[in-house]
C-alpha cells in the first residue's frame, strides 16, 4: 500500500520535526565519557562545598579557638567533637571554615580570569582574524608585545608596589589570560572565514559584525569552551603560586595557595592536616577540570581524536 | 526576454600575489584572474559560463557582486555596482543572490535550516514578524521540494541534494531578479544533478528569474542555458546562443571543449576523434602575449602572438575572439 496523498500532506502539516544540533550531539558524546562525567560530578561537589560549606561549619573563619592555642598538634587535630572537622590552623582558627573561604576565592580567580579570556579573547581574535590585513597585523602584534612581557614578574612588582589586594590580583590575571585565547581564536577564525557559508552571508549583505557574531563565533565556540576549561586550573595554579610566595590574597582572606603555604610551613610541627585538607581540594579540582576539559575536547571535535 | 538587466563592460580582476619568501616591501606580482570580459544579460535569460578549472569563472561571478575587487563596469538596472557606496550596494544585494558549489559547506552547521533560509529576509527586512518569516520560509521549502516541517533540522541531517535545495531556497526567499549559480551541481552525483538543474529551470520559469549558471560540464550547461559564454584563462573566447554554440562552435578552444564531452554510445564515441589540446593552462601571473590560447591552439600563427584578437560576430549574436574561426 502506498500512502495516499492525504497522509503525505498530513505528515507535511504535522508539527515541525525537532533537529539534533551539533551541540546536542556533543552533549550526548560527553555524557558517554565516564571519566569526564565523574570529573563534572566532583567539580559540582567542590562548587557546592564553596557555596554551602559555611552553613555546616561549627566555627566561623574568624573566630579563634583559644582552648587549642599552644597545643594545636594535640587539641587542634580534626575531630567532630570539637567541631573542627578539618582541625585548626596554627592560630586556632577552624580549618574547615578557612578551606571553604579559600575554595571560594580560588574558584573565583579561575572563573573570572576564564570569563575575561572568553569574552575579550574571543571577540578580539575573531575581529582580528575576520578583518585581516592591517587590522589583523596591528592587533596581533599588540598581543605579541604584551605576551613578551614577563607578566609574573610584572604582577609581583605591582603587588609589591601597590600593596597586596585581591582586586589587583583579579586585574592582573584578567589582563594576561585573554592573550593566548585571542591567538587561538584568530587562527580558528581564519579557517572558518573561508567557508562558503560566510561567503554566502557576505553575498546576502549581512553586516560584518553580525557575521562575526552569528556565523564565526558559534563555529569556534567548541575550541573556546575547551580552552576555557583548561585555562581555569592554570589560573588557579598561578594564583596559588603567587599566594604561596606570600603575595596573593591578604589576611583575613585566604585561598588554596595561601592555605597550602601555611600548611607547608607547619609541616614539621605534627599538624600535617593543615597541608593535606587544602591540598586535597586543590588536587581534586585541578584533576576534575582536566578530565572535563579532555571530555569536552573529545565531545566537540569527534574527528580530531 | 527584452530589456537588458545586467551589462558588463571590460570587467577585469587582478590579485596581488606575494612571491614566496618575499620581503614585505617587495612589489607583489599581478595575477590576472579575469581580463576585459564584456557581456550583457537580459531579463529571464540563463547565461551559462563554461571553461576549465582555473579559467576565472567563479572569480567573474564574485566580481559581479563585488565579493572581489574588480575594475571595469557592471551596470545592474542602470547603476554601476562597482562604484556604488557600501550601503547602497547592500540594498542591491537583495536583488542578486548566489548559490554555491559545496552544498554542505555553504550552510552554517550551527544554524537550523529555518534560520538559514530566513537569514536574507531578516537582514533586509528586520521588522518582519516572526510568524510571517516562518510562513515565507516554509513556502520556499515547499517550492524547492523540501518538507516544510523539517525547518528545525540542521544541515548535517540532509543529503547533498537536499542541502543544495536549501541553498536555493535561501537564494530565492527575497525574490531576487538574478541568481548566480557557482557550479551548483558539480558536487552532486549525476541523478541528483538532473533534479537540481530541472528545479532551477522550473523555478526560473515560474518566477521569471535571470540566471548566471557556471559549470565546467558542458552537457549540464547546454541543458539549462539560453546563451553560453566560454572562458579561457580569464578571457572571453566565445559567446553565443546555446544551440548555435554547441552545434557550430567557431573558436578552436570551444571546439576542443565540445569534442571532449564524453559520449555515452561507444560506437559513436569511436567514430568521433576528440580534438587534442596539449599542455596545461598557462600561468595567469604571466599570461601569453596576444591571444591567451595560442600556446595550445592547433591553429596558432604569428598574428596570434602579436595582438589580442578582437571579438568578431560571424553570425547574429554569436561572438568569437579568434580571427581564424570557422
Amino acid at each position: 500500500m502506498y500512502p495516499s496523498t492525504a497522509t503525505v500532506e498530513g505528515v507535511a502539516a504535522a508539527e515541525a520535526v525537532k533537529g539534533r544540533s551539533l551541540w546536542a550531539d556533543a552533549r550526548a558524546r560527553f555524557f558517554r565519557n565516564k571519566a569526564a562525567v565523574a570529573g563534572l560530578f566532583m567539580l559540582g561537589l567542590v562548587v557546592l562545598f564553596a557555596i554551602f560549606g559555611q552553613y555546616f561549619a561549627a566555627w566561623s573563619n574568624e573566630e579563634i579557638d583559644w582552648s587549642v592555642l599552644g597545643n594545636v598538634a594535640e587539641a587542634g587535630r580534626p575531630s567532630f567533637e570539637t567541631g573542627h572537622y578539618f582541625g585548626t590552623d596554627s592560630l586556632g582558627r577552624d580549618l574547615y571554615a578557612r578551606t571553604v573561604q579559600g575554595t571560594q576565592i580560588s574558584l573565583m580567580v579561575g572563573l573570572i580570569g576564564a570569563m575575561v579570556a572568553v569574552f575579550v579573547g574571543t571577540l578580539y581574535g575573531a575581529v582580528a582574524g575576520y578583518f585581516g590585513g592591517r587590522t589583523d597585523s596591528i592587533m596581533m602584534r599588540t598581543v605579541d608585545i604584551l605576551m613578551s612581557i614577563p607578566y609574573m614578574f610584572v604582577l609581583i612588582l605591582l603587588l609589591v608596589i601597590f600593596g597586596r589586594s585581591i582586586i589587583l590580583l583579579f586585574v592582573g590575571v584578567g589582563l594576561i589570560s585573554w592573550l593566548d585565547m585571542s591567538r587561538i581564536v584568530r587562527g580558528q577564525t581564519l579557517t572558518v572565514k573561508n567557508k562558503e557559508f560566510v561567503e554566502a552571508a557576505v553575498a546576502t549583505g549581512v553586516r560584518p559584525f553580525t557575521i562575526i557574531l552569528r556565523h564565526i563565533t558559534p563555529n569556534l565556540l567548541g575550541v573556546v569552551v575547551i580552552y576555557a576549561t583548561l585555562l581555569i586550573p592554570l589560573l588557579i595554579l598561578q594564583e596559588s603560586f603567587i599566594s604561596f610566595l606570600g603575595l596573593g590574597v591578604q589576611e583575613p582572606n585566604t585561598s588554596w595557595g595561601a592555605l597550602i603555604n601555611e600548611g607547608a610551613q607547619e609541616m614539621n610541627n605534627g599538624t600535617i592536616w593543615q597541608l593535606l585538607f587544602p591540598l586535597f581540594f586543590f588536587i581534586i579540582t585541578l584533576f576534575s577540570f582536566f578530565f572535563v576539559g579532555d571530555g569536552l575536547r573529545d565531545a566537540l571535535d569527534p574527528k580530531d581524536r | 526576454m527584452s530589456e537588458t538587466i545586467l551589462d558588463v563592460n571590460d570587467l577585469s580582476v587582478t590579485f596581488d600575489v606575494m612571491p614566496s619568501g618575499a620581503w614585505p616591501w617587495t612589489k607583489p606580482l599581478k595575477l590576472h584572474a579575469v581580463t576585459d570580459v564584456s557581456f550583457a544579460l537580459k531579463a529571464g535569460e540563463t547565461l551559462g559560463i563554461v571553461g576549465e578549472s582555473g579559467s576565472g569563472k567563479s572569480t567573474l561571478a564574485r566580481a559581479l557582486i563585488r565579493m572581489v575587487p574588480a575594475s571595469g563596469k557592471v551596470v545592474w538596472l542602470g547603476q554601476d555596482l562597482l562604484v556604488l557606496p557600501k550601503e547602497a550596494m547592500r540594498d542591491q544585494r537583495r536583488e542578486v543572490q548566489m548559490v554555491f558549489q559545496d552544498p554542505l559547506a555553504s550552510l552554517n552547521p550551527r544554524m537550523t535550516v529555518g534560520e538559514i533560509i530566513a537569514e536574507p529576509l531578516k537582514t533586509h527586512f528586520p521588522e518582519t514578524p516572526k510568524a510571517e518569516v516562518r510562513e515565507r520560509v516554509q513556502e520556499m521549502m515547499t517550492k524547492v521540494g523540501l518538507l516544510p516541517n523539517l525547518l528545525n533540522r540542521y544541515p548535517h541531517e540532509f543529503s547533498g541534494g537536499q542541502c543544495q535545495r536549501i541553498g536555493i531556497a535561501r537564494a530565492l526567499v527575497l525574490r531576487p531578479k538574478l541568481i548566480i549559480c557557482d557550479e551548483p551541481v558539480s558536487a552532486l552525483d549525476v541523478s541528483i544533478q538532473a533534479q537540481v538543474v530541472n528545479l532551477l529551470r522550473d523555478l526560473q520559469k515560474e518566477l521569471g528569474l535571470s540566471l548566471i549558471f557556471i559549470a565546467h560540464d558542458l552537457s549540464v550547461v547546454k541543458h539549462i542555458s539560453t546563451r553560453i559564454l566560454v572562458m579561457y584563462l580569464g578571457n572571453l573566447m566565445e559567446i553565443a546562443p546555446a544551440k548555435a554554440l554547441i552545434e557550430h562552435p567557431r573558436h578552436p578552444y570551444t571546439q576542443a571543449l565540445i569534442s571532449a564531452v564524453p559520449i555515452p554510445d561507444p560506437k559513436v564515441a569511436k567514430a568521433q576523434r576528440p580534438i587534442g589540446v596539449e599542455g596545461d593552462l598557462p600561468s595567469p601571473i604571466n599570461p601569453p602575449s596576444g591571444c591567451v590560447f595560442r600556446t595550445r591552439c592547433p591553429k596558432a600563427q604569428q598574428v596570434c602572438a602579436d595582438a589580442k584578437p578582437l571579438l568578431e560576430e560571424p553570425a547574429e549574436g554569436h561572438f568569437v575572439a579568434c580571427p581564424f574561426h570557422e
